[in-house]
């Protein structure tokens, strides 16, 4: 069976962090300091979020009832990065 | 990942792993003939595999969903054999299998016709096994692995095939794919020393056209131009005396396949 180069390269990059991220619908509760927001997820969890870089350099604003998608890291399940917000 | 070079010890593992790849493909090879599915091959290859220790390696290889790989005329590699494609007198088909025995691998495939074919189609097969011939043969202490590569390249080429960029042989031993990385291409004296213990998956994909390569699905590989393309593999190891081929018995001489 023949390898084939870009598939190892496809396979190092999926180990990057960013993209194992689970995405999920939130609605935001209340913002905090530092960019930092307490959102409520479909799911009825509570978790930490703060905003993702893009979004803080376009100037995204975010205010408390927006619905969000948020990032949830497999690693720590109380903390997520909000990457978008609908309109 | 360093390089994994095999002791006596390890070679002659990946030589009983190697004599069963052998007695399957050769099975398969004796019963190509025009009607056949790709699926009645996969069907003889999984029989015939349960009589032997050890398993098949490439089913669930990275999700690969078969025992083997069987690549029909403008599909140059990992074909999935299915019951709706059959052979028909003129195809050429390339069987590909692996086996994982005590943890070593063994890889090897060959290219068949089926009944008559074009004379240009069996010039393809003729010129695709004797590049591995010559890229065996450089599998000797000393040499590059640019030179194994250039063997195939120079060879190829000057009668007006291509040589496939996309896809390349690989180390072997206790991954099925396993460092360095063996282009069918590339400059003779350049690249890693080969040095006893080293053992590479040697596979020429010779295209009857040009060398570009279209994905048919996440696995099958085709000639972009549609035109047929060959590939014979086997697993090789560099030794004091020469190239050993692991995949076939030690008495056989001559010819690859």
């Amino acid at each position: 069976m023949a390898r084939r180069p870009v598939d190892d390269k496809k396979k190092a990059d999926s180990g990057n962090p960013k993209e194992d991220a689970i995405e999920v619908m939130a609605t935001v509760i209340e913002p905090l300091p530092n960019a930092m927001f307490r959102v409520e997820l479909e799911n009825k969890h509570q978790v930490l979020a703060h905003i993702s870089g893009k979004m803080r350099k376009n100037f995204i604003r975010i205010l408390a009832g927006d619905k969000v998608a948020v990032e949830l890291s497999p690693y720590d399940l109380t903390r997520g990065r909000i990457v978008y917000r609908y309109k | 990942m360093p390089i994994q070079l095999k002791s006596a010890d390890e070679l002659a593992k990946m030589h009983r792993a190697g004599l069963i790849v052998w007695d399957v493909l050769s099975a398969l090879r004796d019963m190509v003939r025009p009607g056949l599915s790709t699926m009645d091959l996969e069907k003889v290859a999984v029989e015939r595999m349960a009589k032997h220790p050890g398993r098949a390696a490439f089913k669930g290889y990275r999700g690969y969903p078969c025992t083997l790989c069987t690549s029909i005329n403008q599909e140059i590699v990992h074909g999935i054999p299915s019951t709706e494609r059959r052979l028909k007198e003129g195809d050429i088909i390339s069987i590909d299998f692996g086996v994982e025995l005590d943890g070593y691998f063994a890889d090897s495939a060959v290219t068949v016709p089926v009944g008559k074919v074009d004379p240009q189609v069996e010039k393809l097969l003729r010129v695709t096994r004797e590049a591995l011939d010559r890229a065996i043969d450089k599998m000797r202490p000393g040499n590059r692995l640019g030179d194994v590569s250039a063997a195939v390249q120079t060879w190829v080429e000057p009668q007006g095939f291509s040589v496939v960029r996309e896809f390349v042989g690989h180390g072997i031993g206790t991954k099925m794919h396993d460092e360095p990385n063996l282009p069918n291409y590339g400059e003779p004296g350049r690249g890693l020393r080969l040095v006893e213990g080293l053992v590479l998956a040697v596979e020429p994909m010779v295209n009857a056209g040009a060398h570009d390569v279209r994905m048919l699905d996440e696995w099958t590989a085709v000639t972009a131009d549609s035109s047929p393309s060959a590939h014979f593999e086997h697993t090789v190891a560099v030794t004091a005396n020469g190239p050993w081929i692991l995949t076939r018995p030690r008495e056989l001489s001559g010819a690859s396949w």
